[in-house]
């Protein structure tokens, strides 16, 4: 096990939140001061011995951590490239890589004394991972929901219910993703003074980028460790899949410093970048302001926030956490895009060849990964993170073959 | 001297409060906006505040975010924004004009590119609602070189050092927003706001206006007794959205709301 109470790498953000030209704190008057409270609460508990190793213990026994790296030796065979290992988030508590971040928030939210918790949510895995840690700290949750995004994810709705909490659609823009958080913020600034908003990606004001980066770096730093177990050396690609960037960054993060790692993030390129429909701000939008961060976004020419399109729920959002944008800008990470099809073509290949159901997020890293694979030699090493389980997207995938489930 | 600074003058020497109407460029038709502005000004305005329509304004209640969404079905860009108030400018010379809006249409814009053009039309000041003083540096700078008056929002959850660093940053007027909350929120308290606005004095002698959550006559009489100004959006926005399918009868309902709320406030026994 890994413990979260090792140091944490890289310079980035400054004191205001910058990564380079992105990131800092694009909000109203109101939320000024919370933000900062939450910032210095923030920065007190992660010294917290206490704080820490409660998180620990919640992260070992409740989502049960170290997640294992699998070597995908058939699906590698039949690639005939380099070798694939997968960091298998997919098999965490609640099925994605989520908790890791809504346990550690909400942590900070009962040591804060707030009662009430709030979270925006797209495909329904970030309102799970947020209603399933409340339930078990009874405090009170509300989870925003686009319209669209309920009716497209049902199940996931029903278990936020089951778990105690209250899901409000969200009726106003194009009623999905942005949407959600946009009247989360809304909710905030009105109950901020009892209010805890679990934020599920690294997007947002600062703190928010930074923080949950760092709960979700406990990903790579359990990968830096296991790999040398069990492959004998560090991988020579890292490869996971990009709508905020949480997953990703929390892969990429703990080996930003080794630099003879190659990076690779994907995005959504829904029916082709040159469809314009697509969710991919990194490879093909430009840098703006939006829910309260500079960062590459999907605009139109008067810098309205446009519609995004993807199979996936959850890569289906406009903008991209701002660390990513550095990333990209400083060349140390390399994003690219891969299609509906593709992803869905290596959703059929992980579960034929290895008996893993991945997320249809997840796809898209694995698409790219069978790519780049392909390029490298056999005795070289993939390594990517398997974010999510695709339990959740049985009727996507269904009615893509024109079934009812 | 700004054109802000010269109507509160005004307004001080005549012992009134302004009385500050918002409605969003072109809702519900942008062809109407010039004309809704000339309605507001024959009400009483003293000052207009032209919402610039944006996608995700997320300081707003659902009144103003429906505003915003009628104005984008016809695209209206900032450049329609300032276009409009270069013809409403044309036809008034007197009554200010702030635009308030959010950063990232004016970013794609570019700031330079954005404070000539507004300059040029005729707008007097300008609040970038996602735009703290910490990230406005630069932003105010340009502002500035265009003699344009930059509006900074306090809130009741600023900080005293908060407060005193946006007091010396803003140009023409302080707008405190008066309840925790988006705009159209309700429960305004006037004691707890006398006592902010007494705090916020305390550190500038610019005008204090007070926003958010003005509903009706009573509460703008009520605001007008302890602020420098009145600002009233939703109650305005929300007649305009119960006529959106009759344009024709929007200018005449918000005369009328207005009218009201300029009476009250005249009624009121002044400070």
């Amino acid at each position: 096990m890994v413990t979260t109470t090792e140091k944490m790498i890289g310079n980035y953000p400054d004191e205001r939140g910058h990564f380079g030209p992105y990131g800092g704190l694009f909000v109203s008057e109101t939320l000024m001061d919370p933000l900062d409270e939450l910032r210095e609460a923030y920065q007190h508990f992660m010294q917290d011995e206490a704080f820490l190793k409660e998180l620990d213990e919640d992260l070992k026994h409740y989502v049960g951590r170290p997640s294992p790296i699998y070597h995908a030796k058939r699906w590698s065979e039949e690639l005939n490239g380099a070798q694939i290992y997968l960091k298998r988030e997919d098999l965490n508590h609640t099925g994605a890589h989520k908790v890791n971040n809504t346990v550690g928030q909400a942590l900070l939210a009962r040591h804060m004394g707030k009662t009430r918790i709030i979270a925006e949510t797209g495909a329904g895995q970030h309102g799970v991972a947020s209603a399933t840690v409340a339930a078990r700290l009874g405090l009170e949750c509300v989870v925003y929901m686009g319209a669209v995004d309920i009716a497209r994810q049902e199940a996931n709705v029903y278990r936020m219910r089951l778990l105690g909490a209250e899901v409000r659609s969200v009726e106003s823009g194009s009623k999905t993703l942005k949407d959600a958080l946009n009247e989360a913020m809304r909710d905030w600034v009105t109950n901020v003074d009892n209010t805890f908003y679990i934020i599920g990606t690294v997007a947002g004001p600062h703190p928010y980028p930074a923080m949950v980066r760092d709960f979700q770096s406990v990903i790579g730093r359990e990968a830096r460790r296991q790999m040398p177990e069990q492959a004998g050396r560090q991988p020579d690609a890292l490869v996971a899949c990009v709508g905020g960037g949480s997953n990703a960054i929390g892969l990429f993060y703990p080996y930003l410093d080794d630099r003879e790692v190659a990076i690779y993030g994907v995005e959504a390129a829904g029916s082709g970048l040159d469809s314009g429909q697509h969710a991919a701000p990194l490879c093909a939008g430009k840098p703006g302001v939006l829910h309260g961060n500079r960062t590459y976004l999907m605009e139109d020419k008067d810098g309205q926030i446009i519609e995004t399109h993807s199979v996936s729920a959850g890569l289906d959002y406009p903008g991209v956490g701002p660390e990513h944008a550095w990333l990209k800008d400083s060349g140390r990470a390399n994003y690219v895009a891969v299609t509906d099809q593709e992803a869905l073509a290596a959703f059929h290949d992980l579960t034929r060849i290895e008996g893993i159901i991945p997320a249809l997020e997840s796809s898209h890293a694995l698409a790219y990964a069978a790519k780049l694979a392909q390029t490298m030699r056999r005795d070289q090493i993939v390594l990517v993170n398997l974010s999510g389980r695709g339990d959740k997207d049985m009727h996507t995938v269904a009615a893509q073959e024109g079934l009812k489930i | 001297m700004s054109m802000l600074k010269e109507k509160f003058a005004q307004l001080r020497q005549q012992q009134k409060t302004a009385l500050v109407p918002f409605i969003t460029a072109g809702d519900p038709l942008p062809e109407i906006t010039v004309d809704l502005m000339q309605d507001l000004v024959a009400a009483g305005a003293d000052i207009i505040e032209l919402g610039i329509p944006f996608s995700d304004p997320m300081a707003d209640g659902p009144v103003i975010q429906r505003a915003s969404e009628r104005a984008l079905e016809y695209h209206v860009s900032l450049r329609d924004v300032l276009e409009m108030v270069s013809r409403f400018r044309q036809m008034d010379s007197e009554t200010p004009v702030v635009l308030m809006g959010y950063l990232n249409p004016i970013e794609i814009m570019g700031y330079q590119n954005f404070a000539e053009q507004a300059a040029k039309a005729g707008v007097d000041g300008v609040l970038v609602v996602d735009l703290p003083p910490e990230e406005g540096q630069e932003f105010q700078q340009i502002m500035l070189q265009h003699g344009l008056d930059q509006i900074y929002l306090v809130a009741p959850t600023s900080t005293a050092a908060r407060i005193e660093r946006i007091c010396e940053l803003s140009g023409g007027f302080v707008y405190y927003v008066s309840v925790k909350g988006v705009t159209g929120a309700s429960h305004l308290d006037i004691e707890s706001l006398d006592e902010k606005l007494k705090q916020i004095r305390e550190n500038t002698d610019l005008p204090v206006g007070v926003g958010f959550g003005i509903k009706d006559a009573e509460t703008a009489a009520a605001v007008s007794q302890v602020s420098d100004a009145v600002v009233v959006g939703s109650a305005l926005v929300s007649r305009v959205e119960a006529l959106a399918d009759q344009p024709e009868k929007i200018g005449a309902a918000l005369r009328e709301t207005l009218s009201n709320m300029r009476q009250a406030m005249d009624n009121a026994v002044h400070k």
